[in-house]
């Protein structure tokens, strides 16, 4: 056994000692900003209702994610009688475990030191959309386990609703990695270092970006992100009006709390990936001076930020969708349009004379 | 080394999971177990090199096919000692076809004799090591260029298998009153409101709804 780690650890050793520990740094970072990012979301929700929103705990309120993480941490778990302990547990726990482990394909820049990434896998973009699908795992299994009706109705909700919406976020993915012809994800940022505006003779700038090309893609990938997130206006699953709290009526302290982390996770995942895909990652705006000295993980971390604002002025601002509206909108309006997107971008694409 | 480590991980626990599938009591149990047995699967693609298959079997089976297993399963109201009779009545049925199928793979693999050199002739998912194309681009260019009329083909049964169902099941009420999206878009000041005149000291009749749901 001890000989086989010494080999383990002189063919494999301080990559994996690098890995463990770029992965932890990683995680770190990441819960950091999203403890701020929720409390962005707040913020702006307040503001947009003329509140003030969380302002005792720190200055300005700053530190009140984290007082909420402790009162969450120490308050007692209360498990239903009636449950399904095993699944009821259980189910927290993947959903805020699939949430942090599609950062592992997440790039947040490259330079002269290499790819900022935990894994570089060919398929990386497949391994976004196989992760955030099984977010729906989570809610199923909370709201069948907690046996009772408000968290099943939820977890039935949530189920038509993400895999209605996944298949247009999946035709999106398919436009763009169309464009880029690879799927691996710093290559689809690469490739918006050229697009329509080096064309126009420009220097790389935003307009090179997917988003202005594939525009109508931009749109249906941000509303079906909200949907695949269970933001409003699409939160039918905890609908407070109709289920309580939907899959999460009975979940207190430390489970809810995973609940929580997991559902900011994934649309922290949802805004990188808007990034990512259309708004060119840790590409600066523009490719001249200042700009381009700026390290490239500013860049990424702004424009995840600036969509992330976006969510939380829909939140703030749109009422809720009634459900038939909500699967009208998925099956009858998003499909047909991604799919004659689909076939529009590789007509474009091979007639066009963009394949070399 | 590692490799082989995680083989055995994936390998175990994914025979561990299909036999709890079929000895669990609980079929919503059964559902997660399977969800677990397609998840080593999924590993045992990537130590073969095939990520593209492995991201596939995710998206396909643990993403979708699972999910509407799981969603059925919970709606279920299984009786269990019901099941249970069910299952030594049909236990006869059952041990003939588990034992047709055994006979057929053992049969398979008497023939192939998978050895290492007969092991090399089977279609692999993973191209040739050194060729500097993806199993993605490899899986491409057999499916989509080699075989792409069967490919075409396939679709098309999936298509016609998929209407079918739809001309099956589909009924078009006509009693329920629907929302009409483009109506109520379309519907301005114009469509909706109506001035009229009241002769001073008379009335007027109020004209029919013009509502465009009343229509239907």
């Amino acid at each position: 056994m001890l000989e086989s780690l010494q080999t383990f650890m002189t063919d494999y050793g301080w990559n994996v000692l690098a890995l463990i520990g770029f992965s932890l740094l990683l995680l770190v970072v990441l819960l950091v900003i999203i403890a701020f990012l929720l409390l962005m979301d707040r913020k702006v929700w307040a503001a947009v209702q003329m509140r003030r929103g969380p302002n005792v705990v720190g200055p300005f309120g700053l530190l009140q994610s984290f007082a909420d993480l402790l009162k969450f941490v120490l308050k007692e778990p209360i498990i239903p009688s009636g449950s399904d302990k095993a699944v009821f547990l259980l189910a927290p726990l993947a959903t805020a475990m699939c949430a942090l482990a599609s950062w592992a394909v997440i790039p947040v820049n490259e330079n002269g030191w290499g790819k900022w990434v935990i894994s570089d896998m060919n398929v990386g973009i497949l391994y976004l959309l196989a992760i955030s699908s099984l977010g729906v795992y989570g809610i199923i299994m909370g709201g069948w386990a907690s046996n009772s009706k408000y968290p099943f109705m939820g977890a039935l909700r949530s189920a038509a609703q993400m895999v209605s919406y996944e298949v247009s976020i999946g035709f999106v993915i398919i436009c763009v990695i169309l464009c880029v012809g690879s799927l691996n994800v710093t290559d689809i940022v690469n490739a918006q270092k050229a697009g329509i505006g080096t064309r126009l003779g420009l220097m790389n700038s935003f307009l090179d970006w997917h988003w202005l090309p594939l525009f109508p893609m931009f749109v249906v990938f941000f509303i079906s992100a909200l949907a695949e997130t269970n933001r409003p206006p699409f939160d039918l699953v905890e609908a407070e009006s109709e289920l309580v709290a939907g899959f999460m009526v009975e979940y207190s302290s430390t489970p809810y709390l995973l609940y929580m982390l997991g559902e900011y996770v994934a649309i922290t995942t949802m805004c990188a990936m808007t990034t990512i895909l259309f708004l060119g990652g840790w590409l600066p705006p523009v490719d001249i001076w200042p700009l381009n000295a700026i390290p490239g993980v500013f860049w990424f971390l702004i424009k995840v930020v600036s969509v992330f604002f976006m969510f939380a002025m829909v939140k703030a601002m749109v009422p809720r969708y009634r459900y038939d509206q909500l699967m009208r909108l998925g099956w009858k309006v998003f499909l047909p349009l991604s799919l004659v997107m689909v076939v529009i971008t590789a007509a474009v694409l091979q007639f066009g004379g963009f394949l070399s | 080394m590692a490799s082989a480590l995680f083989f055995y991980v994936f390998a175990v626990l994914a025979v561990a999971a299909g036999a709890t599938v079929i000895l669990t009591r609980n079929p919503v149990h059964a559902v997660l177990f399977l969800i677990l047995a397609f998840f080593n699967a999924a590993g045992l693609f990537v130590l073969l090199d095939a990520e593209f298959l492995a991201m596939l079997l995710v998206i396909v089976y643990v993403g979708a096919v699972a999910v509407l297993f799981l969603f059925v399963v919970m709606m279920l109201d299984v009786d269990f000692a019901e099941l249970k009779a069910g299952f030594i009545k049909n236990a006869g049925v059952g041990a003939l076809v588990g034992g047709i199928v055994l006979a057929e793979i053992l049969a398979l693999v008497g023939y192939r004799g998978l050895t290492a050199a007969s092991s090399l002739n089977v279609a692999a998912p993973v191209p040739a090591a050194g060729s500097g194309i993806t199993n993605t681009q490899a899986l491409g260019e057999i499916l989509y260029t080699k075989y792409v009329y069967f490919f075409q083909g396939a679709g098309l049964i999936l298509l016609v298998a998929m209407i079918g169902a739809i001309v099956l099941t589909l009924k078009h009420r006509t009693a329920v009153k629907r929302q009409s999206i483009g109506a109520q878009v379309a519907r301005g000041p114009k469509t909706g409101m109506e001035v009229l005149k009241v002769p001073s000291g008379g009335s007027i009749v109020p004209p029919a709804a013009k509502h465009p749901e009343a229509a239907e």
